[in-house]
C-alpha cells in the first residue's frame, strides 16, 4: 500500500499517552518508520525508546540512535507534555517550573539536537522536514484553574511560529507548525475531571464531564485519532506551503 | 480504494486556478464532482474532457452559474440531484477582486465583490444545506463544507477593503453555520481555507512585476503556492480525517500570517 509517508523517519515523544499513541499508528498506518519515545519506552514504535524531554543530555543520546539508524529525520512530533490543575494562589514555583520545562523547554531542547537531522531530510524532501508542537485550545484561549498549562501552551504556539519563519529565513526546508486539540479521550483529561472536582468547580465528575462537552459545540470529546489524522496531514508533503500556521482540532471549541 | 470513492463534491468557481484544482484532486481521491463557474456550457468540453468528465458516466460534470445569483440556485441543486444523486463535500470557493484607493471606489464595486465573495457563499450554504446534511448521515466525520477564505479574511492590506470584508465575512459565516449544524446534530462540519499568495493564472495576469516581488518577498517560505497545495488542504478537510474540526480555519499561507 502507497502511504502518503511512505519511507519516513518521525520522532514521536510522548508515545506512551492517549494522543501521542495513536499518533504513532497512525504515522505508521501512512507508512513512516516511527521512534516513539516516553519517560519508560513505549511499545508502539518502530522503535521505542526511554526518554526525559527536559534532559539535555537524553536529547543528545535520542539524536544519536537517529543519527546512527538513519541518518536523517523527516518528521519531529513534541507532544510530550503534561497538564497541572491548580488555583493560582495554590499553585508552587517549583511546580509551575517543573511544567514549563516538560512543555516549553523541550521545545527548545528539541529543535536544537535534531536540527541537523531535520537539515539534511530537508535538502531533498518535497515538502520539506516537518515539525509539529502540539499545543492546545488552552494556547488560544485562557481556563480557569489551568494558568501554568495555558501559558506553557500560549509558548508552544509562539515558539512554533517563530521556529518557522526563522527556518524559511535560513532556507532550511524545515516546516514548523502546532497542533491545537480540544478535549481529548485520554487520561489527561480524565486527571484534569478528577482535579476539578478536587478543587470543587464541579460536583462530581459527570458533571465536571458534562460542563466540557458543553464547550464543544460537536457535543463530545474528539478521539485521540482524529488528532493523529491532522498530526499525519502536516508531516505529509500534503501540507508543503503550511508553516507557522495552526491546526485547530477542538470540535468547535475555540469558533465561539 | 481512494478516500472519496462515492463521495460528490461541489465546486464553485471549478473551472480555473484554485478551485480548477481542488476539482483535479478531489476526482483523482475518487470523489464526483460537480463543477460550478461562469462560462456557458458550450465552452467548457475541452476542460471536461480533461477532468475526464466526457465519457459516459465520468465523474465530472459542469453547470453554468452566477453564485450570487439566487434565483440559478435551485437548478442548480436539482443539477447535482439528477447527476449524481447526493451531496457530501461543498467546496464554496468562487470568489474575485474589491481592491482600489477608498476615494475611487463606487458602491457598485463593493456589492460586486459582496455579491461573489459574501452572498455566493451563503447561497451555496444555504441551498446545499438540505443534501449535505442528509448524505452526512452516512459519513463517519459527517459532510464537509470548506469555503475558501484567505489571509485576507485575517489580516488587511491598504486599499483592499472590499476584498479584506468580504473575506472576514466568509470567515465568521463559516464559524457560525459551523456551531448552528453542531448545536442542531446536523452531521455536516464547516471550515475555512485561508490561503496565502496562489499562483494562479488570474493573479499572475492581474498583477504588476512590483506586484508578484511583493507576494513572494513578504512570504517568509519566499514563493508563492501552487494552486495543489490549497487542493491538498481542502481535500484534508473534506475527508473523515478531519472528524473532529469545524468551525475551525486552515491557513495555508507560507508563513505570512505568522509573522
Amino acid at each position: 500500500m502507497g502511504g502518503v509517508l511512505d519511507g519516513n523517519i518521525v520522532l514521536v515523544t510522548g508515545a506512551g499517552g492517549g494522543i501521542g499513541g495513536a499518533t504513532v499508528t497512525a504515522l505508521r498506518a501512512a507508512g513512516a518508520t516511527v521512534i516513539a519515545t516516553d519517560l519508560r519506552a513505549p511499545d508502539g514504535g518502530d522503535i521505542n525508546l526511554a526518554h526525559d524531554v527536559t534532559s539535555e543530555t537524553d536529547w543528545a543520546r535520542i539524536a544519536g540512535e537517529i543519527e546512527s539508524r538513519f541518518g536523517t529525520l523527516d518528521g519531529l512530533v513534541n507532544n510530550a507534555g503534561i497538564a497541572i490543575v491548580a488555583r493560582i494562589e495554590d499553585e508552587t514555583l517549583e511546580s509551575w517550573r517543573r511544567l514549563q520545562a516538560v512543555n516549553v523547554e523541550s521545545m527548545l531542547l528539541s529543535l536544537q539536537a535534531t536540527l541537523p537531522l531535520l537539515k539534511k531530510s530537508g535538502e531533498t524532501r518535497a515538502g520539506g522536514a516537518s515539525v509539529v508542537n502540539i499545543s492546545s485550545v488552552g494556547g488560544i484561549g485562557g481556563a480557569p484553574l489551568m494558568a501554568s498549562y495555558c501559558t506553557s501552551k500560549g509558548a508552544v504556539r509562539l515558539f512554533s511560529k517563530s521556529a518557522a519563519i526563522e527556518f524559511a529565513m535560513l532556507k532550511y526546508n524545515i516546516r514548523v507548525n502546532s497542533v491545537h486539540p480540544g478535549g481529548i479521550e485520554t487520561a489527561m483529561m480524565d486527571d484534569i475531571v478528577a482535579r476539578y472536582v478536587e478543587l470543587g468547580a464541579a460536583p462530581d465528575a459527570e458533571t465536571a464531564r458534562a460542563g466540557l462537552d458543553a464547550q464543544h459545540p460537536l457535543g463530545r470529546w474528539g478521539r485521540p485519532e482524529e488528532i493523529a489524522s491532522g498530526i499525519v496531514y502536516l508531516c505529509s508533503s500534503a501540507a508543503s506551503f503550511m508553516t507557522g500556521s495552526e491546526l485547530v482540532i477542538d470540535g468547535g471549541f475555540t469558533a465561539h | 480504494m481512494s478516500r472519496f470513492d462515492g463521495s460528490v463534491a461541489f465546486v464553485t468557481g471549478g473551472l480555473r486556478g484554485i478551485g480548477r484544482a481542488i476539482a483535479e484532486r478531489l476526482l483523482a481521491e475518487g470523489a464526483s464532482v460537480m463543477i460550478a463557474d461562469l462560462a456557458a456550457p458550450g465552452d467548457v468540453e475541452a476542460d471536461l474532457a480533461a477532468l475526464g468528465g466526457a465519457a459516459p458516466g465520468g465523474r465530472a460534470a459542469y453547470v453554468s452559474l452566477d453564485v450570487g445569483n439566487e434565483a440559478a440556485w435551485p437548478a442548480t441543486v436539482e443539477a447535482i440531484r439528477d447527476r449524481f444523486g447526493r451531496l457530501d463535500i461543498l467546496v464554496a470557493n468562487a470568489g474575485i477582486g474589491g481592491t482600489g484607493p477608498l476615494a475611487s471606489l463606487t458602491l457598485a464595486d463593493w456589492h460586486r465583490t459582496m455579491h461573489v465573495n459574501v452572498d455566493g457563499v451563503f447561497l451555496a450554504v444555504r441551498h446545499c444545506a438540505a443534501m449535505l446534511g442528509e448524505a452526512g448521515r452516512d459519513r463517519p466525520g459527517g459532510s464537509s463544507i470548506v469555503t475558501i477564505s484567505s489571509i485576507m479574511g485575517l489580516v488587511a492590506l491598504p486599499q483592499a477593503g472590499p476584498y479584506n470584508a468580504s473575506k472576514g465575512a466568509v470567515r465568521l459565516f463559516t464559524k457560525s453555520i459551523a456551531l448552528e449544524f453542531a448545536a442542531s446534530k446536523t452531521p455536516i462540519r464547516a471550515n475555512s481555507v485561508h490561503p496565502g499568495f496562489v499562483e494562479t493564472p488570474l493573479l499572475i495576469e492581474s498583477s504588476s512585476q512590483d506586484e508578484i516581488d511583493f507576494y513572494t518577498g513578504s512570504t517568509p517560505l519566499g514563493r508563492m503556492a501552487q494552486p495543489a497545495e490549497i487542493a491538498a488542504a481542502v481535500a484534508f478537510l473534506a475527508s473523515d480525517d478531519a472528524s473532529y474540526m469545524t468551525g475551525s480555519e486552515l491557513v495555508v499561507d507560507g508563513g505570512y500570517t505568522a509573522q
